[in-house]
């Protein structure tokens, strides 16, 4: 309010200035910035998300502005032809240079990256529709931390044989040195093409006039080179505050049992045979955080907690030989960080199992279109699965990690039978629509939750097929298996959760109330990050245990401090406080506690237990630090108006210096008549 | 608007008053008290004006632009009656003040005479007045961007140092002028001395018109100027002494 008034009236440069800037200077301390000149020269962006640097063993990825920001001019770009515009022929470098979606591709970026000289940054506006095809992923994801290498498999290492992510662009792993953002279609950029319009346009050939619309990008990052040399930054000591440069990427493994094991006890259990079930969290795109991963990671592990889920009562009735163990990593994207770590705790007896008391694992990985085959198998499904002829290498999964390990029998479940058919593998584009995930139009957000799609519809039945399979390698009961069903309800709850909004009533109840606020009305973010705390994480953990565990009678305190009560045991099961719904006549919740044999495990990679910041074996990913990340247009003068203006005040100064002297020395002379009449004249 | 900006219109603005202060009023330390002493003062009579207005407007609907634009005119000529009066006050002040100086003092009389602490005074008042003016703008200049996205004319930080530099000479003739007036017991001095300042102000509510307004308000400076030299002791016959006095030194040099 009254940064706006004054920003109207504080014009002129007298009193009604002087006044305004009082008012503001005096009353307006506590407000938002009320600097009223500021705001007719900058407009601040609000909606962007950057692109940051990532760094490995031995490179840097990802985009950096130098430290007091990269203003350039703007220049919307139209086709790939006008490419000549900013890179050779405007009158007026540096550009910033604004690209539709349909132009973000691998060949204007290179061009733009050969001549950054005259490149300030990039903005790329994404649209609310996708495009065809997109993914800034590399071709071949994970090829140097899967199993086959040189020395196992050559002809299968490197995607020799199987190119899984054919569109895959590689710009996320390609280094820029200057900034890219992102800019959202919204009323902010019609406003930057208005002022481009207004301002930039060359009319009839000859160069625009300058004042110029340009925009400022500030996104410095601290780390560079890679991994080892911001490893070593780190750690001078020179100050009481060291400076951090970068950190490891990683977050925790979620990882659940039928049967609970004790968590105090690590190594080899004698006798203990174990199936896993896998499935991956996390996901990226080309800009910071804003991955949504539907296909990639979330139709995974959504599948694998609802057969979890299936499995409960028959394993309560009847239990099978082995145990099930799910489990849920952290960080896959970025070289198998959480499935390394399980194995590499696995192998050095920091884990409640061994590598040898693992049976068998299955992993469920992208498994959209399963239900493409409508031929019925004998559970009355409607799909078929289908193994691929032996020659076939696994495709990027956890299982290459623990067969890296040792040889364990395991199976991935997925529905390309060669080549990903996801078409936005690893970018901001894999989200809710990705997974045809739509409701009617005229639905509230609470009826939208309880809403069955008909991709829930398909996933239910995978989630069956799994739930199933696993008793059946576990050495259960046969004639037991037909009556494992998954909850479809639930499976479309999970993805209205994952994929639309999290902060829906049936996530609110299964949360811990101190979490509440990592629920968003948007999906939630499956970029690993560094700050060990991502809502994936939390929320998988929370729906395993409520969905695996029991819900008990314990009371608040208890459930804090259960090994005060004769038959509950920390060790072998968490106890977590949950939310739980709101009966309909009250408004308090119906809070209690869960018991269930959920843990967390750390999923940062051994390179970093270990030091080998060099490791050819785990991943190396770290993300650099910044110290703030912001974006502003604003017009700039020419150069002309300005050295004119430095000129006059050059002058001034001048000129006032010798007209002083002068009078100041002749003052008697000129301010004489209070005196007697000067004695002499000179 | 970059450092050239920056530097060109602290230049325009502060320019002359930086002259004035280190040759004339630097080496003497009852000068430099005076001059600040004003300053002090002018920031008084502006504080108690802002008063008044925020008063203002928080009573009123702070949605209504038009309404805040007039309370705004309105408490800018209240503040301009009131740095007047300030002025006045600041001219008793000086005059208690010359009495004692008088009596401590070594030489015979007061140190400074009269004229002496107007041209202090006002040029006080002024220099506060520039900076609390331009100041704002100045620290803005310096940012990469320049005025003119919803409309403004991009000559805005020049404009704004040349009516600085308008006001704070302004503000130093009408200190001269005012204490002569007083001084001689001309109470329309003082009531001229208003007028002007309200005209002033008010051609300043012509931008960014800038033609109208720095140009009228630069007549009115150079007309201030001249005023303020007649009565501060100068005459047309003083100039030709000085003109005289040059000649004649080279000719009797040469």
């Amino acid at each position: 309010m009254c940064s706006n008034m004054v920003r109207c009236l504080g014009d002129g440069n007298t009193s009604l200035q002087k006044l305004a800037t009082s008012i503001v200077f005096f009353f307006c301390l506590s407000d938002v910035s009320c600097n009223s000149v500021e705001q007719k020269i900058y407009v601040e962006l609000n909606n962007t998300v950057p692109c940051v640097r990532l760094l490995n063993a031995t490179h840097q990825i990802g985009c950096q502005s130098s430290i007091s920001g990269d203003t350039g001019v703007i220049h919307v770009l139209e086709s790939e032809a006008d490419l000549e515009w900013p890179l050779s022929k405007g009158p007026n470098p540096p550009y910033m240079v604004l690209l539709e979606s349909s132009l973000f591709t691998r060949s204007i970026m290179m061009k733009m990256k050969n001549e950054s000289n005259r490149v300030a940054g990039v903005a790329v506006v994404v649209p609310n529709t996708s495009p065809p095809e997109f993914s800034p992923h590399t071709t071949c994801p994970n090829e140097n931390t899967g199993v086959y290498s040189d020395n196992y498999g050559p002809n299968l290492a490197h995607c020799n044989t199987t190119v899984w992510n054919p569109r895959g662009n590689g710009l996320s792993y390609e280094e820029f040195d200057f900034p890219v953002f992102s800019l959202k279609e919204d009323n902010e950029t019609e406003f930057i093409k208005q002022c481009y319009l207004d301002h930039n346009r060359a009319v009839n050939g000859s160069a625009p006039q300058y004042p110029l619309c340009a925009m400022q990008l500030f996104s410095h990052m601290h780390a560079v080179t890679n991994t080892p040399t911001c490893m070593r930054r780190n750690d001078i000591n020179f100050s009481i505050n060291p400076e951090m440069v970068c950190d490891p990427l990683g977050d925790y493994n979620v990882w659940g049992s039928i049967r609970p094991y004790n968590d105090t006890v690590f190594g080899h259990k004698e006798n203990e045979s174990v199936v896993i079930a896998a499935a991956r969290l996390d996901s990226r795109a080309f800009f910071w955080e804003v991955s949504t991963g539907a296909e990639g990671s979330v139709s995974g592990f959504v599948t694998l907690l609802a057969a979890a889920q299936a499995l409960r009562e028959v394993t309560h009735e009847a239990p099978p030989t082995r145990n099930i163990l799910f489990a849920f990593f952290q960080g896959e994207t970025f070289d198998y960080i959480g499935s390394s770590r399980m194995v590499y705790d696995m192998e050095n007896g920091k884990f409640v199992i061994d590598l040898d008391n693992i049976h068998s694992v299955l992993e469920i990985g992208q498994v959209k279109n399963l239900v493409n085959n409508l031929q019925s198998s004998t559970a009355g499904l409607s799909f078929l699965l289908v193994e691929p002829n032996v020659s076939q290498p696994l495709p990027p999964s956890s299982l290459q990690r623990f067969l890296r390990a040792q040889p364990i029998p395991g199976i991935v479940l997925a529905d390309h039978e060669s080549a990903f058919n996801n078409r936005y593998y690893e970018s901001f584009y894999d989200n809710a629509a990705n997974l045809n995930l739509t409701y009617p139009s005229d639905l509230s957000p609470e009826e939208q939750l309880e809403f069955v799609t008909d991709t829930a519809k398909s996933l239910t039945d995978v989630a069956t097929v799994v739930a199933r399979a696993l008793y059946k390698q576990a050495g259960g009961n046969e004639s037991l298996v037909n009556n494992i069903k998954a909850d479809p309800k639930i499976v479309t709850q999970m993805l209205y959760g994952f994929l639309v909004s999290s902060n829906n009533s049936w996530f609110q109840a299964v949360m811990a109330p101190e979490l509440k606020n990592i629920l968003k009305p948007s999906p939630p973010e499956y970029y690993v990050g560094v700050a060990m705390s991502s809502t994936p994480t939390r929320l998988v953990q929370y729906l395993l245990a409520n969905l695996t565990g029991a819900a008990t009678n314990l009371t608040q305190s208890q459930c804090q401090k259960p090994d005060e009560l004769p038959n509950e045991s920390r060790q072998m099961y968490s106890y977590l406080w949950v939310q739980g719904i709101v009966p309909p006549n009250s408004t308090e919740r119906d809070s209690f506690c869960v018991r269930a044999s959920v843990r967390l495990t750390k999923a940062v990679s051994p390179a970093f237990e270990l030091g080998e910041y060099a490791s050819k074996d785990y991943s190396t990913w770290t993300e650099s630090r910044w110290k703030f990340i912001k974006a502003r247009i604003f017009l700039v003068a020419s150069r002309d108006l300005e050295m004119l203006t430095l000129g006059v005040g050059v002058a001034v100064l001048f000129t006032s210096l010798l007209v002083t002297y002068f009078i100041s020395t002749k003052a008697d002379v000129l301010f004489s008549s209070t005196r007697e009449p000067a004695s002499a004249a000179y | 608007m970059t450092a050239a900006v920056f530097f060109g219109c602290a230049f325009i603005a502060f320019g002359p008053a930086f002259s004035l202060f280190i040759f004339t009023i630097a080496k003497d330390p009852l000068r430099v008290i005076i001059l600040i002493a004003g300053a002090f003062f002018w920031l008084v009579s502006l504080l108690l004006s802002s008063l008044v207005w925020f008063i203002a407007t928080k009573a009123t609907n702070a949605q209504d632009l038009t309404l805040q634009k007039n309370l705004l005119i309105f408490g800018s000529i209240f503040s301009v009656i009131l740095q007047e009066v300030f002025r006045f006050a600041y001219y008793r002040l000086l005059r208690k003040a010359n009495e004692g100086l008088a009596a401590i003092s070594e030489e015979d009389g007061p140190p400074l005479s009269v004229r002496e602490m107007a041209y202090v005074a006002g040029l006080g008042f002024g220099i506060m007045s520039g900076a609390f003016s331009m100041i704002n703008t100045l620290s803005d200049s310096l940012g990469p961007g320049t005025v003119g996205m919803f409309g403004d004319s991009q000559y805005y930080f020049i404009t704004s140092a040349l009516m600085t530099l308008a006001l704070t000479m302004l503000h130093t003739f009408w200190g001269v002028v005012f204490f002569e007036g007083c001084e001689r017991k001309r109470w329309w001095v003082i009531a001229v001395v208003l007028c002007v300042h309200l005209m002033v102000f008010s051609l300043s509510l012509l931008n960014p018109f800038y033609v109208g307004s720095i140009l009228p308000v630069y007549a009115i400076m150079l007309l201030m100027a001249v005023w303020a030299f007649f009565s501060s002791g100068g005459s047309l016959h003083n100039i030709t002494l000085l003109w005289t006095c040059r000649k004649s030194n080279t000719e009797t040099s040469s």
